[in-house]
Parts: structure tokens; C-alpha cells; sequence
């Protein structure tokens, strides 16, 4: 357990010190959103009506942005090796890259939606199921992009073939996250909305790191 | 030298097995999709809403069956080259993915040429259709990895990592779509299913099936033939170098 | 305990690097792997840190075949790489803190003195030069003991005055029973080295 903190830690740390990353997906998050009204028009109504949508796009696109931050530099200066030789098994090392990922670079996305979703017209009951849904369903994105991101660690333009790869599987999340959205909105219950994504976590939790972990040993190699 | 030609790249007994196939099964395509297409198009009724659009589900309906089968033979493929390390299983799966890929495509097409006289549109977000479309998107993924390793090893390891996260996900996806499909549409649109089947129709779509199954296996034959004779040649190539 | 290597070999981009390769490593014993560029000194050490696998053959720790607990045998195994594998927004000193932390346990300060890096312990790596970054990374040798140092190309960028020293600390670890695997151009002169020549499949020297 020590040696899984220790490696959380010492990533938000690096994280911290390297703050213009997470300054430039929040600012991608923010514009990527600012363009759908720019697009549709202003129309309130409207807006009201993609809002979930957009703000559920948006997010998906911004962490997809992220995703080759939680190998990538450690796999440039070696790090990835060492670690990998290291006490923690290494599917526990990729859990604990991808956690202090999802901390950094997805969570500060989460907090700032309030604020978009708002700008969207939409309802404060939806604002809230938004930023549930998000908290639950966020960790899913992170876990599938770290296997897509374990993948194509090694090559040196791999951001293209990494949305490919990793797109199709962010479906399901997109789907049950805009539906609690929606449901909110419409006074419906969310909770099995919510559960539906709590279910993709869990199964994600026990494939992904299990297939990001091989796909390292396969860089590193 | 180069790696031990043998085991790697000279699967004599597997390519004798493919050149006994090959024949029968190219014979056997002409047969059935010949008796298949005239079964469609002239035996099976026309339907009384569609008339004679519903044909072309003779030709769709199978197509997407092929789409998804041949995925989940290329996961199984993939599992035993993990597994077993036999390379044969790589470069099966390898072989397989452009005819997977062609046949979700035909299926795409043909679905849009269906909707066009039956929902007055070339495209219509139908949970069938856009599942198909999500699993074109997994095969250009699995063949764009292939294409971006220049270790065959590696290159076989990862398209295999891919594939099998792909094929647990598939489910997933499909239900989600499926889901969300009911929760937008209203229920007065036709699905692709079209009418109650009947006889008539089941026994020219399962002969289609099979001719397409048939199909499969003579490209198949041919690609993974040429799979393993490219990877002789290489081994050629790395030996010529070392020498 | 010893280290002991049956039958190993390598095959990199398709090609086969060497095979049958067999040694044994003792205490206090040092190993010269020597080769031509390409001869597949890199991958024998990857191999023996488990960051390559080898196709064919076993590894033996103790007398016991590494496979059947992989991380037990790693705990005594400290492999430095081309790659330095420091952050280079942390210090020296965070950067080894870091490692001491999660390898368990380790000293900080003797590891710094022993390599001349108490002035820049506390600057950010990412301001140093090639070779204080060399020592920086060879200090995780000092500040995490382990009893097998499996090293590829330690002294490269370091000047006469560094080489001599690590090749002081290289000895100490030597007669204090500690074991190396080392591949380097040149011959660092500690006497006793065996040699294993990977180019003639060889191992010669010793006492």
C-alpha cells in the first residue's frame, strides 16, 4: 500500500509543478464548449436541449487530450522501467498513475462544469445529476484511454491512432451519462442512470488496468 | 540468422490444410451465392409495404452478421496467439480484419440504400445501424495498430490487447445503443427488421449467410497465405542483411 | 547466493541477438559483458532486470528459478540504464527520495556525499549538466543497496575524475560481497573481472 501512495504522491506532485497542462485542457474544455452556442445560435431553449450533450462531449474530447500525459514522460526518461521492475505489482502501478491522473486532469474539468453547464441554460437539478454523473462516470474514460494510452506510448505520433482507439469505447459512457443528465432534467429518477455507470467503472477497474499493464511490458521491451 | 525460420515463419502443415480449403470453398461461394441471390431476388415475395426494396435485406442482413462474427473470430484468434504464442493465430486474426472491416462496410451501405426508400433518407440513426458503424470504428482502430509497429511481435501483441478489450466491450456498446435508441425514437419509425420473418425469407438469408461464410473462408485462405509468405520473405530479407 | 543464467537468448526486431547463453554470477563477483555495437549487451542486461524476456531458458536466484517469484528477485536488483529515469522538475535529493520511498527503505545523505552532490542536491534536475544527472542516477546504487547492480554503460558522460571514483564505489560494492553485471567500452581495470565476451559466447578471466 505504501509503495501505491508513494507513486500517487509523487505524480500530483509532478503534476503541480507542471501546472501549465492542466491551465491548457481546462482552457480546451472551455472554449470546445463556447463554440456549440457560437454554432447553434443563442436560442436558450435550444441550448437547454443540447446541453447535456455538449457538455458531456466536451469532457469526453478534454480527457481524451490528457490522456497521454499518465505514461508518456515517465515512459521518455525512464521512469516507466524502473517502475516497472519496482515492488508494486505493475497493474497496481498503472491503477496508481491513472488515479493521480483522474485527480489532477479530470477532476479540476468536473468542478468547472457547474459553471458551463449554467451558461447552457440548464436546470439546477440537471447541474447537479451533471456533476454526479461525471464523478462516477470520469473514472471510466480514465481507465480505458490509460490502455489506449499504454498502447501507443512508444510511438512518437500517437495522438491520432490514441482517439481512434479509445473513442468507440467512450460510447457507452456518453450514452448513460447524458441520459441521468436528461433524466434530471425531466424530474425522472437518475440513480439507475448513475448505477449503469457505476457498472462500466467497475468492469473497467477490472480489465483495463490488467491491459494497460501488458501493453507497458510491450512498450518497455 | 535470423529467428528460427521454422517455427516462426514456415507453417508448412497449416498451409497445405489452407491449399486443400482453398478450392472447395471458392467452389462452394459460387454455389451458394448463386442460389442465395436467386432465392432473393426472384423466389422470396415482395413485401406488401416495401415491395421489391426488401431485397436488399438478402444482401445487408448477413453482412452484419459477418461484421460481428469475424470480430469475435479475430478475438479468439488473437486470445490463443496471447496465450499459446502460436504465430499462426497472429497473423490469422491479422488476416481476417480488412475482410471483417469490408463486410460491416457492405452492411452500412446496403443499409443506407434500404433506408432510402424506407425512410425517405439515406441515413438514420437506427440502433442497428449505428452499432454497425461503432464496430467499423473498432476494426480501423485494430488495423491502424497493425500498421503502427515496426516489430511483427510487438505490432502482435498489441493489435491482440486491443481486440480483446474491443470484444468485451462490444456487448456494452451494443446494449447502450440499443438503449439509447429506444429512449430517442419515436415508436412509429420501421426498424430493419421489417416484417414478421417468414420461411420464404429465412431460407434465402441463412443460404446468404452461408455463402458469405463461404466467401470469407476462400479471401481468407488467400490472406493468410499471403500473411505467412510475407513473413517468410522478410525472414529472407533479415538473413540476406546479416550475411 | 548467486546468480545463474542457463540458456538464454535474445531476439530483437526479428532478428536473433545470441542465444545459449549461459553464466553464473557469485559473491563478490564482478562481470564484464563485452561485445561489438549490436551484439545484444543492452538486451542481456534488460533480460536479467526482466524488462526483456527471453525465449528460451531461466534465470536462477539463489537457486531458484526467478520466474516462479519474480518480484522477490527484483528486490535485489538495481538496474541503471540509458535512461536516467529522473523527473527533471524534482531535485537530486527529491528524486531519490522518491525511490527510497517506494523501494522500501535507504539512506539519502552518504548516497549525495558519495557521489559529490551535496552543492546540487537541492537544484532542479532539469538544470544539470549530462553527467551530474549521470551521478544523480548512480547515487540511487548508494541510497537503495541492493546486492546485485546490473549497470549498462554507468561511467558514460562522466569525466576521469567521476570515473575513478564509482570505480571505487563499483569495488567497494564488489568486496563487500555485493555482485555486478557491467557493460561498458571501456575497461574500468578492477581486478578480478570476469569477462563475458558476446561476440565469441565466452566467458574468460577471473581468478
Amino acid at each position: 500500500m505504501k509503495p501505491f501512495l508513494t507513486l500517487v504522491q509523487r505524480d500530483i506532485q509532478l503534476a503541480i509543478r507542471q501546472g501549465s497542462a492542466l491551465t491548457l485542457t481546462l482552457s480546451f474544455f472551455v472554449i470546445a464548449v463556447t463554440l456549440f452556442p457560437l454554432g447553434v445560435g443563442p436560442e436558450l431553449n435550444i441550448l437547454a436541449r443540447i446541453g447535456p450533450g455538449v457538455l458531456w462531449v466536451g469532457a469526453l474530447l478534454s480527457c481524451m487530450l490528457t490522456l497521454d500525459r499518465i505514461f508518456q514522460a515517465d515512459f521518455e526518461d525512464g521512469s516507466l522501467e524502473q517502475l516497472l521492475i519496482g515492488p508494486l505489482p505493475a497493474l497496481f502501478m498503472v491503477l496508481a498513475k491513472i488515479l493521480a491522473h483522474w485527480v489532477t486532469s479530470v477532476l479540476p474539468l468536473i468542478l468547472i462544469t457547474p459553471i458551463l453547464a449554467i451558461s447552457l441554460n440548464m436546470p439546477i437539478d440537471g447541474v447537479v445529476a451533471m456533476v454526479g454523473a461525471l464523478l462516477v462516470g470520469t473514472p471510466v474514460l480514465s481507465l480505458i484511454g490509460g490502455v489506449g494510452a499504454a498502447l501507443t506510448v512508444a510511438m512518437r505520433r500517437g495522438g491520432v491512432l490514441l482517439s481512434i482507439l479509445v473513442l468507440p469505447l467512450y460510447i457507452p459512457v456518453l450514452i448513460f451519462g447524458v441520459a441521468a443528465v436528461e433524466a434530471a432534467i425531466a424530474l425522472l429518477p437518475v440513480a439507475p442512470h448513475i448505477m449503469l455507470l457505476g457498472g462500466l467503472a467497475l468492469g473497467a477497474l477490472v480489465i483495463c488496468p490488467v491491459a494497460a499493464a501488458a501493453a507497458l511490458r510491450l512498450a518497455t521491451e | 540468422m535470423a529467428v528460427d525460420l521454422h517455427k516462426y515463419a514456415n507453417p508448412k502443415r497449416f498451409l497445405s490444410i489452407i491449399g486443400a480449403i482453398y478450392p472447395w470453398a471458392a467452389l462452394l461461394t459460387v454455389g451458394l451465392l448463386v442460389t442465395g441471390l436467386y432465392l432473393g431476388l426472384f423466389v422470396a415475395p415482395e413485401d406488401y409495404q416495401q415491395g421489391d426494396t426488401v431485397r436488399i435485406m438478402f444482401v445487408h442482413v448477413p453482412a452484419a452478421w459477418m461484421g460481428l462474427s469475424i470480430y469475435t473470430m479475430m478475438a479468439i484468434s488473437s486470445a490463443v496467439g496471447l496465450i499459446w504464442k502460436h504465430p499462426v493465430a497472429d497473423l490469422s486474426a491479422k488476416s481476417m480484419a480488412p475482410i471483417g472491416a469490408a463486410f460491416t462496410f457492405l452492411s452500412l451501405v446496403t443499409g443506407a440504400l434500404w433506408g432510402q426508400p424506407m425512410w425517405g433518407t439515406y441515413w438514420v440513426w437506427d440502433a442497428r445501424l449505428t452499432s454497425m458503424l461503432i464496430l467499423l470504428f473498432l476494426y480501423l482502430g485494430y488495423m491502424a495498430i497493425w500498421e503502427s509497429f515496426d516489430d511483427y511481435s510487438k505490432a502482435a501483441k498489441a493489435a491482440a490487447i486491443l481486440v480483446l478489450v474491443g470484444v468485451i466491450n462490444i456487448p456494452v456498446i451494443k446494449f447502450s445503443v440499443d438503449w439509447w435508441n429506444t429512449l430517442h425514437q419515436p415508436a412509429s419509425v420501421a426498424t430493419m427488421e421489417g416484417p414478421k420473418i417468414h420461411s420464404s425469407i429465412l431460407t434465402p438469408l441463412l443460404v446468404m449467410g452461408a455463402a458469405y461464410m463461404a466467401l470469407f473462408t476462400t479471401i481468407y485462405c488467400v490472406r493468410v497465405k499471403a500473411e505467412i509468405l510475407g513473413r517468410r520473405l522478410r525472414m529472407l530479407q533479415i538473413n540476406q542483411i546479416q550475411e | 547466493m548467486s546468480l545463474a543464467a542457463h540458456d538464454l537468448s535474445c531476439i530483437r526486431q526479428e532478428r536473433q541477438i545470441f542465444s545459449n547463453l549461459s553464466f553464473t554470477l557469485s559473491k563478490g563477483e564482478l562481470l564484464w559483458v563485452k561485445g561489438r555495437n549490436g551484439a545484444g549487451k543492452s538486451s542481456l542486461l534488460r533480460i536479467m532486470a526482466q524488462l526483456l524476456s527471453s525465449p528460451t531458458g531461466r534465470i536462477e536466484w539463489a537457486g531458484q528459478d526467478i520466474s516462479e517469484d519474480p518480484s522477490e528477485y527484483l528486490q535485489n536488483i538495481r538496474y541503471i540504464g540509458h535512461q536516467d529515469g529522473l523527473k527533471s522538475v524534482f531535485t537530486p535529493r527529491e528524486n531519490l527520495q522518491f525511490w527510497i520511498d517506494y523501494l522500501g527503505t535507504g539512506a539519502i545523505k552518504p548516497a549525495l556525499s558519495a557521489l559529490e552532490l551535496d552543492a546540487i542536491a537541492d537544484s532542479p534536475v532539469r538544470i544539470l549538466s549530462a553527467g551530474q544527472k549521470k551521478r544523480t542516477q548512480l547515487a540511487k546504487l548508494l541510497a537503495v543497496p541492493a546486492p546485485v547492480w546490473v549497470l549498462d554503460e554507468p561511467v558514460s558522460s562522466l569525466d576521469v575524475h567521476f570515473i575513478d571514483l564509482f570505480r571505487d564505489i563499483l569495488k567497494g560494492h564488489i568486496a563487500s560481497g555485493g555482485m555486478a553485471l557491467l557493460a561498458t567500452h571501456q575497461d574500468l581495470g578492477i581486478a578480478g573481472t570476469r569477462i563475458l565476451n558476446l561476440d565469441q559466447l565466452v566467458v574468460e578471466g577471473g581468478e
